[in-house]
């Protein structure tokens, strides 16, 4: 292994988080940081080019290589892990970038509530409600830590919105059920296609709450507080699982490398993939020396480093932490131990609905929706219903593309191929709307991650191990969601609904969302977690965990805005603290 | 060197509309109907009229319009089926190769090359049946793993950029008023509430008027 200079701070992938925390440290302090990211770089203006859906939405030309590494899942320990072969239910990115140039671009800040769940969930029904093997934990944050964060966040990226509370006062335009903002989003709310305008006149009549998802894709051209300009959205339709053609989604290459590129203490190493975190042999005191990793040429690498920042994303956080045995890996039988605890996705259903009016579908941006809380967290009585929590609810008007969209037809139409099926899909091509519904995965004891015996990446180690499925807790809220999304698309005019139908096992092929939480959860003690509230690693002061890995349960919310909240706050806790007293933040 | 077929058409057949080579030059085809030879890349001869004939019952030409024959599915299908999704080079293949649960996804070896190919071996003939009988023999597979496949790569061939080879003269777009990747959108969004808005198509050689740079690890050879 050929050993580098020793640098500052080296931080382990380069997407939203890790090149935030770039960006923040190039510019609040003169420290020498390396960036150390597996997959290529990339030229934001080469988007413009590759509008292809097949290329980018269907053969996933922007996501993480499954050839090269994957993960394994199972439902429960008793059925053998099995590789997810090809990429389905989430899609994990890689590259500069990362999952953050191809994300759909909503930003809703999480529930208050969310962030002390335990506590105000046993206070209200008693902990007799929670679930049989039910292991959601709060946060050791609240929302007011946050909130400062949250508008840091949401300047950083122009997002595009009303706020429903501002300062503790509610008013019209946004979410009532929102936590008080400190400021109005810094751009007025988009355009609304014909579809979200239909959802937004049916659920006021019914009394709800809708309000224009916070967008990432911007309404108006906006310079932010770095002073990096982008445009307004053109509502041309490829947002998810692209990079935007022309810069109106906030994407890590145009919002922070912007301002990395002229920062000259902060150097990124693409196709560097980080393969363990070095740890001196003291066990009172133990301390990362570095990184090692596999250069493009196959080099063995050692970086060593004052800091070590891990912002890899979920699974390799996760994993990375397991393969350089660093914490205590989680035994589901003993109930102990915390690293690969936790692990939970997203609840994603909801209902088509089919109209008798073109809807002109094409057009429309990643955040273009309206969506409500209404029955999102606690915002609604629980104490006759047959599950805990809730979602939102959104009316999905993000621009549809032909092959993922083509074929959906009313249950009445049997036939799936030949002249009927053909002019069935035809007709109602642009008649199809859906209602979903986002809803809060809850952690559970049976749900975690560890390092798989058999199956390994195509550098030799060992690959991660899902153990998830669903709980009745899901299921029951789902036909729930699916009902509520069922009696709005009725009153938005449609003439046929379809349900998902019920939640059965948790299943890799379809897409969910690109949610996926847990691992390295933040906490009060080391006993319930592996980091501190300033996602600092318990053991290992000198490391820090970004991302949403530390997040101790799904909240109903896309996790985005919360991961760069968090992000803001590590950076700060580091320059203001840490670095004037390395060792472990307290209080 | 396994000798290269062709798929012989007429040109009526294709509705006389483009057509893209090997090289991704578009050429438009004569009215008149006189034969044409496409190279394959993947099928032999016999495997493609298969194919051609099955994606024709899936999507047929009828009374709604053109379908898999007018769109050159078939091409599309051939040429995916070359490149590396055809080897399935994005997909993780190390063994041990077991049968799970269906919610792990699917597992088997077969990558779609191999799945076509035996699946072909099944069907010798299919492309001289009638059409009612050409339907009773795909609804004896319509479980099967080919069957599904060759599904989803006709809704893509008849639904993609004209780039890969399906969508010919963007007929998949006109059947339902898809306009391709329009960049301005801004001023139409929020009106033309109730009303069916249907610009124009344009394919990415449209918009740009050339052929923009396309990427090796899609259709390497």
């Amino acid at each position: 292994m050929r050993t580098l200079p020793r640098v500052d701070v080296v931080i382990i992938g380069g997407g939203w988080t890790g090149l935030l925390m770039a960006k923040e440290l190039g510019s609040r302090t003169s420290l020498n940081v390396v960036v150390l990211e597996r997959g290529g770089p990339r030229e934001p203006h080469q988007y413009l080019t590759d509008m292809d859906e097949l290329d980018y939405a269907i053969r996933l030309r922007m996501m993480q290589d499954a050839s090269k590494e994957t993960i394994t899942l199972r439902h429960d320990p008793k059925q053998r892990a099995l590789p997810v072969r090809k990429l389905g239910s989430f899609l994990p990115g890689t590259g500069i970038g990362g999952a953050g140039e191809h994300w759909q671009g909503w930003c809703p800040r999480f529930s208050p509530d969310s962030f002390e769940i335990r506590t105000r969930t046993i206070e209200k029904y008693g902990a007799q409600r929670l679930p049989e093997d039910c292991d959601i934990r709060d946060w050791g944050i609240t929302y007011q830590d946050l909130e400062p964060y949250y508008t840091r966040a949401e300047n950083l990226i122009g997002v595009s919105g009303k706020a429903g509370n501002l300062k503790g006062k509610t008013g019209p335009g946004g979410d009532p059920f929102d936590g008080p903002h400190s400021a109005e989003y810094p751009n007025p709310p988009m355009k609304m296609p014909h579809l979200a305008e239909m959802f937004r006149i049916a659920t006021t009549s019914m009394g709800l709450h809708p309000f224009p998802v916070p967008a990432a894709t911007i309404s108006e051209p906006y310079t932010n507080p770095d002073g990096v300009h982008r445009l307004g959205c053109v509502y041309c339709g490829y947002c998810e699982r692209f990079g935007c053609m022309i810069g109106a989604k906030a994407q890590p290459t145009n919002t922070l490398l912007p301002v990395i590129a002229k920062q000259k203490n902060v150097t990124i190493r693409s196709h560097s993939i980080a393969r363990r975190i070095l740890c001196n042999n003291d066990p009172k005191a133990q301390h990362a020396k570095g990184v090692s990793y596999t250069n493009e040429r196959g080099e063995a690498i050692f970086q060593p480093a004052d800091l070590v920042i891990l912002s890899s994303w979920t699974l390799n956080n996760t994993r990375l932490l397991l393969l350089s045995n660093i914490g205590t890996p989680y035994d589901p039988v003993a109930r102990k131990g915390t690293l690969g605890r936790h692990l939970t996705h997203q609840v994603s259903t909801g209902a088509n609905g089919f109209f008798d009016e073109p809807l002109n579908r094409f057009m429309g941006a990643g955040a273009s929706c309206i969506m409500l809380s209404d029955y999102d967290a606690d915002n609604f009585n629980h104490e006759n219903l047959n599950f805990l929590r809730g979602g939102k609810l959104a009316a999905v008007a993000s621009g549809a593309r032909p092959i993922a969209n083509f074929g959906v037809v009313p249950q009445s139409v049997k036939s799936r191929w030949g002249s009927e099926w053909k002019k069935a899909a035809i007709h109602w091509y642009d008649r199809v709307g859906a209602v979903i519904f986002e809803g809060e995965h809850m952690s559970y004891t049976g749900n975690f991650m560890d390092l798989d015996p058999t199956y390994k990446d195509w550098l030799g180690d060992p690959l991660l191990r899902f153990t998830l499925n669903w709980r009745d807790n899901e299921r029951n809220m789902s036909d729930f969601g699916n009902a509520k999304a069922v009696e709005m698309l009725r009153a938005m005019g449609a003439v046929e609904t379809a349900t998902d139908g019920r939640l059965q096992n948790y299943d890799c092929r379809s897409y969910q969302a690109t949610h996926i939480q847990g691992g390295t959860t933040m906490g009060t003690s080391p006993e319930n977690s592996v980091l501190n509230p300033w996602l600092q690693h318990w053991d290992v002061s000198n490391l820090f965990v970004l991302g949403a890995s530390s997040f101790p349960q799904n909240a109903s919310g896309n996790p985005t805005l919360t991961i760069l909240a968090q992000t803001y706050r590590t950076t700060e806790a580091i320059v203001e603290r840490y670095l004037q007293k390395p060792g472990p933040i307290c209080g | 060197m396994q000798r290269r077929h062709f798929l012989v058409l007429s040109a009526a057949s294709i509705g006389g509309v483009l057509v893209y080579s090997l090289d991704r030059t578009a050429f438009r085809l004569a009215a008149e109907d006189r034969p044409i030879r496409i190279p394959l890349r993947f099928f032999t001869r016999d495997e493609a009229m298969i194919v051609a004939g099955a994606a024709a019952r899936i999507f047929p030409s009828d009374d709604t319009g053109p379908g898999a024959r007018e769109a050159g599915l078939v091409i599309y299908i051939d040429r995916q089926l070359a490149g590396p999704y055809g080897r399935d080079r994005h997909r993780y293949r190390h063994g041990p190769f077991e049968e799970g649960v269906p919610e792990q996804g699917y597992q088997r070896d077969a990558n779609p090359q191999q799945l076509y190919r035996a699946a072909l071996k099944n069907l010798v003939g299919f492309e001289r049946l009638s059409p009612a009988e050409q339907d009773q023999a795909l609804t004896k597979i319509e479980d099967t793993d080919f069957f599904k496949l060759l599904h989803r790569h006709s809704i893509e061939g008849m639904f993609c950029d004209p780039i890969h080879g399906g969508n010919a003269g963007m007929i998949g777009w006109q059947l339902i008023g898809y306009p391709g990747p329009r960049m301005n959108n801004a001023k139409d969004v929020d009106k033309h509430f109730g009303e069916a808005f249907r610009p124009k198509p344009a394919s990415l050689h449209d918009i740009f008027g050339k052929d923009t740079k396309f990427h090796p690890s899609e259709d390497e050879q």
